[in-house]
């Protein structure tokens, strides 16, 4: 199915947003290739595809950040020019981005008005606004208190300030970039029911994500890019998941992971009150105590900030903890001397930390020293006071193909390869040097879902081995597909522990957002 | 995918910033009415014409490749080494109460002591900024530069008040013993046949300085140390990941950077002035910073723009001294070079990236 098919069935009305042609490089990377879309009217249009696919940069175009090299846009039927952001206003467009654009410590109305203010003098401003504000507050049921001061507020509630924000300026259109990112399950429905509600007065919505299920639940019509181009428009209705992301990757994708039950063995890590003041002074893992066993992947689910981050730097070595972990029975020191990055990998602790562009890999260094990172001082890297080199690059070779790196070119720098091969790389280097424990956090983010499901093998593999494997995500699918146990933290506390075959994402959503037992 | 060919990058890039620095150079000698063409050809014999010269631009060179050394290896660990004045003046001191304190019985055992005693002082002046910046966090680039006026503050002192001869009316140090006067390489190229001029204050310590670039080169890209400094050089959250200790690296590159800085005493004070003179740096600590720029903070890199500001320093002084162009003018071609090789490399490295992109999808 085409463009041209759905749009077919409502020749009744001018698109909202028509975009023809549109193409963008970057470089020598075509981020966007001859793209044609129709969004209509009062729906909800997805956008789904891989991280690079080229969705981000064609909103951009959209909102006049970038100057498309061809192609035209058209908004309700008019040819438009986009030069900047304040064109893409004028013209009726909204854009809520995935990171927040808000003054953390202005009053919700202050960031509401800035950048819109009318007049020199302040104080007329804000109290035409304020009318204004709560005006739309009731029309679309987004209650917001126009006094409170953003930082007091929740990232759900700092989004409708965002979306208001948007409204505020008249937006016809609004475009969500990847809106779900930083939200519960439950903060996630809400905000559903918001664009419901928005569809409903009338408004037309533009939703990027890479999360199928969203795709699913809310939108009207979806899009699919692959690799810069816009590779099918189809009706939510009429596809599936399966079809989606085989649409997404160009192949057929398996969705669930295989594995057999865990027989879990031995404890290899114990952790009894654990606590991490972080370099602000702000406490923010608050007394956990957790075990994983040889054997079990046990997951630590919950929303970015909650603590996680600060407890796989303590395993890692790299932030300091009061309280006792133990590894294979020895205690850890979790401060001081021996409480760093290679002191952990000698007891046998791999780490693929969180994020792997800004820790796990240095960008500019080639694949083969990227490979000995945080092992260069092992013997086996090493010959006199020299690096060996040599041994170091056929090492790379020999796991650049175990992993199916791609392309297999040890010399090629870090930050030449996608984000999914990029992973392996940091993947390869960890697991093959055979752990009693795996910390891994965030295993898939940024990766393509060909590369997912892989990754996901490696680690049912290594557990398999008998290794104790401690997974932290922000993605709930992924917990509850790949850990055998599941520990959700909020605001430091871990509220709960369920067996995975035991639990679902509702109980484990209300854990997320610091309710229940 | 990269989008230059790294020979356009290493070699097409810097040269043709300097052409750019040369035509910009030539309107201004035009400007003031004379002859842009008789001043290349001036510079050129007078810095490149005779082993006269050559003696002179190598001389200036050792002095450049030291204390572009020293940036260099600071800056592969992400930190910035304005110090290098500093630490070079201090390594002057160094390498004179060696020479002055301790008997040598010949110029080599002389040279050890001194290159121990000049990297020792340089390192111990940088180590100062590098502890207050790994422990303290206070900005190195802020410490340095203040280490550079305490630095001559020092020197101002001990030459007027400790280190003055008895009834000398100079604010220098005593001259240094025969025994530990360096060779010349007019002293060293004449066993071997080639003559080479005697007036040239270019030494053995040039050999030094291109052994320098060598290990520099070997500490950086083949031992876990330099391995160690350039990731900490490219991302500190890595760095600690991999458990690299921050304050160590930081300690140990800034010891490093300040005792290579330190070491181009030995080229100026004991190879040249064989006395310690107030403000006998003259700037080269400076140098250093774009030399390290222009090379790229590779050794090989800094050896070529070493040479080259040998040239330039070489060649401006013939200018000052045959022509009516001022000696300001040279400041002014100088700044020239270093503006379009370091500051403006964007300017000419995105058409060039462009124009290889069109070629490329011509071909492809």
């Amino acid at each position: 199915m085409t463009a041209d098919d759905t749009s077919g069935r409502q020749e009744t009305a001018a698109p909202a947003i028509e975009l023809k042609g549109i193409s963008k490089a970057f470089g020598p990377v075509q981020a966007n290739k001859d793209i044609s879309i129709r969004v209509m009217p009062g729906t909800i249009h997805g956008i789904i595809g891989e991280n690079g696919a080229g969705k981000s940069t064609l909103m951009s175009i959209l909102y006049g950040f970038y100057k498309a090299d061809k192609g035209e846009i058209f908004i309700s039927g008019q040819k438009t020019e986009i030069p900047d952001s304040q064109a893409a206003i004028a013209a009726g467009i909204g854009m809520v981005f995935q990171h927040f654009k808000l003054v953390e410590n202005f009053t919700v109305l202050e960031n509401i008005i800035l950048g819109a203010e009318d007049g020199g003098l302040l104080k007329p401003s804000l109290s035409k606004a304020r009318k204004t504000l709560l005006e739309l507050e009731h029309e679309y049921g987004l209650n917001v208190d126009p006094d409170a001061v953003i930082e007091d507020l929740g990232v759900g509630m700092q989004q409708r300030v965002e979306i208001l924000k948007a409204l505020y300026r008249q937006a016809d259109i609004l475009i969500l970039d990847e809106p779900t990112g930083v939200l519960t399950p439950a903060e996630a429905d809400q905000l559903f029911r918001i664009l419901d509600r928005l569809r409903a007065e009338g408004k037309t919505i533009i939703l990027i994500t890479h999360k199928l299920r969203e795709i699913m639940e809310a939108t009207d019509t979806v899009s699919v890019m692959r690799r810069g181009e816009m590779t099918a428009t189809v009706k939510t209705a009429d596809t599936s998941p399966a079809e989606l992301a085989e649409l997404m990757v160009g192949r057929k994708v398996l969705l669930r992971v295989d594995k057999t039950p865990a027989t879990p063995g031995d404890v290899i890590l114990d952790i009894k009150g654990l606590r991490v003041v972080d370099d602000a002074g702000v406490e923010r893992v608050k007394g956990i105590d957790l075990q994983v066993r040889a054997g079990e992947i046990v997951g630590i689910a919950g929303v970015a900030g909650n603590g996680q981050s600060e407890l796989l730097e303590v395993l890692g070595g790299y932030a300091d903890g009061t309280g006792e972990i133990r590894v294979s029975g020895q205690p850890l020191d979790l401060a001081g001397k021996r409480a760093d990055g290679r002191s952990r990998r000698a007891r046998g602790i791999a780490h693929v930390p969180e994020d792997r562009q800004r820790e796990g890999l240095i960008m500019d260094f080639s694949a083969w020293e990227n490979t000995a990172f945080g092992y260069h001082r092992d013997p086996s890297y090493q010959s006199g006071v020299l690096l060996n080199n040599a041994a170091i690059r056929s090492d790379t070779e020999a796991k650049m193909q175990r992993f199916d790196v791609r392309p297999p070119n040890p010399a090629l720098a870090a930050k030449n390869f996608s984000g999914g091969n990029q992973q392996k790389i940091v993947l390869a280097r960890e697991i093959e040097r055979n752990p009693d424990l795996l910390l891994i956090g965030q295993p898939t983010r940024g990766v393509d879902i060909g590369a997912i499901e892989f990754i996901h093998q490696q680690i049912v593999a290594l557990r398999d081995k008998g290794k104790a494997i401690l997974l932290v995500s922000v993605e709930l699918e992924e917990i509850l597909a790949l850990a055998d146990r599941v520990a959700v933290m909020f605001d430091g506390h871990i509220m709960g522990e369920r067996q995975s075959a035991e639990t679902d994402e509702k109980e484990l959503g209300l854990l997320m957002a610091g309710v229940g037992s | 995918m990269e989008v230059m060919p790294k020979w356009a990058e290493v070699i097409l890039v810097p040269l043709i910033s300097l052409l750019l620095a040369a035509i910009l150079s030539a309107l201004v000698i035009m400007a003031i009415g004379e002859d842009p063409i008789a001043a290349v050809q001036l510079m050129v014999t007078g810095a490149l014409g005779s082993t006269y010269g050559w003696g002179y631009t190598l001389y200036y060179a050792t002095n450049f490749l030291f204390t572009g050394l020293a940036v260099s290896v600071a800056f592969h660990a992400g930190l910035f080494n304005i110090g290098g004045e500093g630490q070079a003046m201090l390594g002057g001191l160094g390498v004179a109460l060696m020479c002055l304190l301790i008997p040598w019985p010949h110029w080599t055992l002389a040279l050890i002591g001194a290159s121990a005693g000049a990297a020792l002082f340089g390192a111990a002046w940088a180590a100062i900024p590098a502890y207050l910046q790994a422990k303290r966090g206070s900005h190195i680039v802020i410490t340095t530069i203040m280490f550079n006026f305490i630095a001559a503050a020092l020197l101002n002192y001990l030459l007027v008040n400790v280190m003055r001869p008895q009834g000398s009316m100079d604010p220098a140090s005593a001259r240094f013993p025969e025994a530990v006067h360096l060779p010349t390489l007019h002293d060293l190229l004449a066993p071997i046949g080639i003559s080479f001029s005697k007036a040239a204050p270019a030494n053995v310590t040039f050999l030094i300085a291109v052994l320098a670039c060598v290990l520099v080169w070997f500490l950086l890209w083949r031992t876990w140390l330099g391995y160690e400094i350039r990731s900490y050089g490219k991302s500190e959250p890595a760095a600690k990941y991999a458990g690299i200790s921050p304050t160590a690296i930081t300690m140990i590159a800034m010891l490093i950077s300040g005792g290579l800085a330190g070491m181009m005493a030995i080229n100026n004070v004991m190879g040249e002035a064989e006395r310690l003179v107030l403000n006998a740096v003259e700037g080269a600590g400076f140098i250093g910073i774009a030399v390290a720029l222009m090379g790229r903070s590779h050794p090989f890199g800094v050896f070529l723009a070493a040479v080259l500001f040998g040239f330039l320093y070489q060649g401006g002084a013939e200018l000052a001294l045959w022509t009516n162009i001022p000696r300001e003018l040279i400041v002014v071609i100088q700044a020239l070079v270093i503006l379009f090789t370091g500051a403006l490399d964007n300017m000419v490295r995105m058409p060039l990236e462009r124009l290889f992109l069109m070629t490329r999808r011509g071909s492809g």
